[in-house]
């Protein structure tokens, strides 16, 4: 292409200019490093840093709080529970969605439905099916499985207050995990599944043998981020169990809405920090593709 | 007869699996809507039917008792427009900022801009709890605590990235030699983008902005650390649940789902253009 003797106007030298794409990052830098970056700092600062002395006093405080126990004890078996439960159930969704059967795209269609819904909002949703005048009950009474209301929700069993909180964390999260996985899926080529076929493999041979060793970089990122956001669950805590069960993250919150000591919340929400990635980093670890697999 | 008999098992025994699939659909289909269902149902029951028992299983005497209830409680109508009002803020302050850095990391192949986009999906990592309670002091230094700019940039913090990273994929997705093609025909580099990259862009942009909606109106940790009086509907549902009644709690769980559940009808087609890239 000629350039001679063009005139250098304002649009061809922007043509040719080589700091254009970093003048178009610039804003979203700059905004990520004021209201992202620098808050991220200011609450390691206000976690450990306490009327100009360097402390560990909040971290103390959090510590012999009375409901620190139990909030670190829940939020972890909360972990435990919704994440290997939701990794096969949005398996066995992406796995249909991704089967050569008719109506494929509408039960696609009505698994991604709770994709955007809000925890408060499932919260809420589980709440009207398990409160004791709710729908769970007036089923279980129609078709003759109890003769008076049982109280799901009772404050008092724990078990049952993980449970509701476990089901209704399930019906609303899976979505975003089957659609990582059913990114994967179809990146992987029917011909693989259908060779193991041939060679006698059955369902759940292929699944442990081709697909799942396939979409491992799925499912890294998939437990990766479900791991991260099972450690913030707060609304749905609030919504389903008032005050009988307690997270981190409704601990932090409670600390700055309501105790109004931002230091002892910053050290609540380094630790919900800390214990994510924590826990996601060995979780990817432990699915890292061995170097021998990487030369293939 | 016997051979009959013998094809008409294999028939069976082939067709089995299938069948097998069909009703492990149907049941995880049935564990998906009929929450949606009920709630629905519960929403739209007269105000007194909420506390009945056993309750109503077929949409019978509808009425909007409960809905009017809910947005006549003190405060609620105020919030929903407050809402409305910081998931625009948050709308135009995120694309506005992040959609030239989607189309940077889509077009330019330029020094660091793998360490932009691996920052930028860094960020997800990091929750939005810790985020809040640093935010909540600067803003009350800053004199914006209680406002709906102050929740709207924090909205923006988090809806950046998903923001640079959506619009790159669907940057992505339109062919670069287009563009090329417009300014080998006398378009400038600007015009090129707005005439040609811009329209072909523009349903997976209008997607990538719904969902940013619905990212701030579905946040409530921040929203409720970062206002007192004037809180989002989300904010102001958290804060009014204890005591609140069922009908409260019933028609403002319909309330704050029923745009997402809407959106994602809307936007089904245009998902995995735009996660397309975000998840590999």
């Amino acid at each position: 292409m000629s350039t001679v003797a063009q005139p250098a106007t304002l649009g061809r030298r922007l043509r040719r200019w080589e700091g254009l794409p970093y003048a178009l990052i610039l804003p979203t830098v700059a905004y990520l490093g004021l209201f992202f970056a620098w808050p991220m700092v200011q609450a390691f600062e206000l976690a450990f840093h306490v009327d100009g002395t360097w402390t560990v006093a909040p971290f103390r405080t959090m510590y012999h709080d009375v409901n620190f126990h139990q909030a670190l004890t829940f939020t972890l078996l909360l972990v435990a529970v919704i994440v290997p439960i939701q990794f096969v159930l949005a398996l066995g969704m992406a796995l249909i969605v991704n089967a050569k059967i008719r109506g494929r795209g509408l039960f696609l269609a009505i698994f991604i439905l709770p994709l955007a819904i809000s925890d408060l909002a499932a919260g809420l949703v589980w709440q009207s099916i398990l409160t004791e005048r709710g729908y769970l009950n007036t089923v279980l009474e129609k078709i003759g499985l109890i003769d008076q209301e049982y109280i799901w929700l009772d404050p008092t069993k724990s078990n049952h207050l993980l449970v509701a909180v476990v089901v209704s964390e399930l019906w609303r999260s899976t979505a975003f995990v089957m659609v990582i996985f059913l990114a994967g899926l179809q990146g992987i080529p029917h011909e693989y599944t259908e060779a193991a076929e041939v060679f006698g493999a059955g369902f759940f041979q292929r699944v442990r043998q081709v697909i799942l060793p396939l979409l491992k970089p799925s499912i890294q990122v998939a437990l990766l981020f479900r791991i991260i956001f099972a450690f913030e669950a707060f609304a749905v805590i609030i919504a389903i169990t008032g005050r009988a069960k307690t997270t981190l993250a409704t601990e932090a919150w409670r600390w700055q809405a309501e105790s109004f000591d931002s230091h002892v919340a910053a050290a609540y929400s380094s630790l919900i920090l800390i214990l994510s990635l924590l826990f996601a980093g060995v979780v990817v670890w432990l699915l890292r593709t061995p170097r021998e697999q990487m030369l293939r | 007869m016997r051979g009959w008999g013998l094809r008409f098992l294999h028939g069976v025994a082939r067709r089995l699996p299938k069948a097998l699939v069909y009703f492990v659909a149907i049941v995880l289909s049935f564990w998906v809507l009929a929450p949606l269902y009920v709630i629905t149902l519960a929403a739209f029951s007269s105000g007194d039917d909420v506390y009945d028992y056993p309750k109503q299983l077929l949409p019978k005497d509808l009425s909007t008792g409960t809905i009017r209830f809910f947005l006549d409680f003190p405060g609620m109508t105020d919030a929903f427009w407050r809402s409305v009002i910081v998931a625009a803020l948050t709308l135009a302050l995120s694309l506005g900022i992040g959609t030239p850095a989607g189309y940077a990391l889509a077009r330019f192949a330029f020094r660091g801009a793998d360490t932009v986009r691996l920052s930028v999906v860094a960020t997800r990592a990091f929750p939005i709890v810790i985020l809040s309670i640093p935010l909540a002091v600067i803003f009350i230094r800053w004199g914006i605590d209680d406002s709906v700019q102050g929740v709207a940039i924090a909205h923006t913090a988090l809806a950046l990235p998903f923001v640079v990273l959506t619009t790159a994929s669907v940057f992505a997705g339109v062919p670069a030699e287009l563009e090329e093609a417009a300014m080998t025909l006398g378009c400038s580099r600007a015009s090129a983008f707005a005439r040609v990259a811009l329209p072909l862009a523009l349903p997976g942009l209008a997607a990538s902005a719904i969902f940013v909606f619905i990212i701030s109106w579905n946040e409530v940790f921040a929203a409720s650390l970062l206002t007192l009086q004037n809180r989002t509907l989300p904010a102001a549902v958290l804060s009014t649940l204890e005591g609140a009644p069922l009908n409260f709690r019933f028609a403002g769980g319909f309330f704050l789902l029923a745009p997402s559940v809407l959106v994602i009808l809307i936007i089904r087609r245009y998902l995995f253009t735009m996660w397309g890239r975000v998840v590999r």
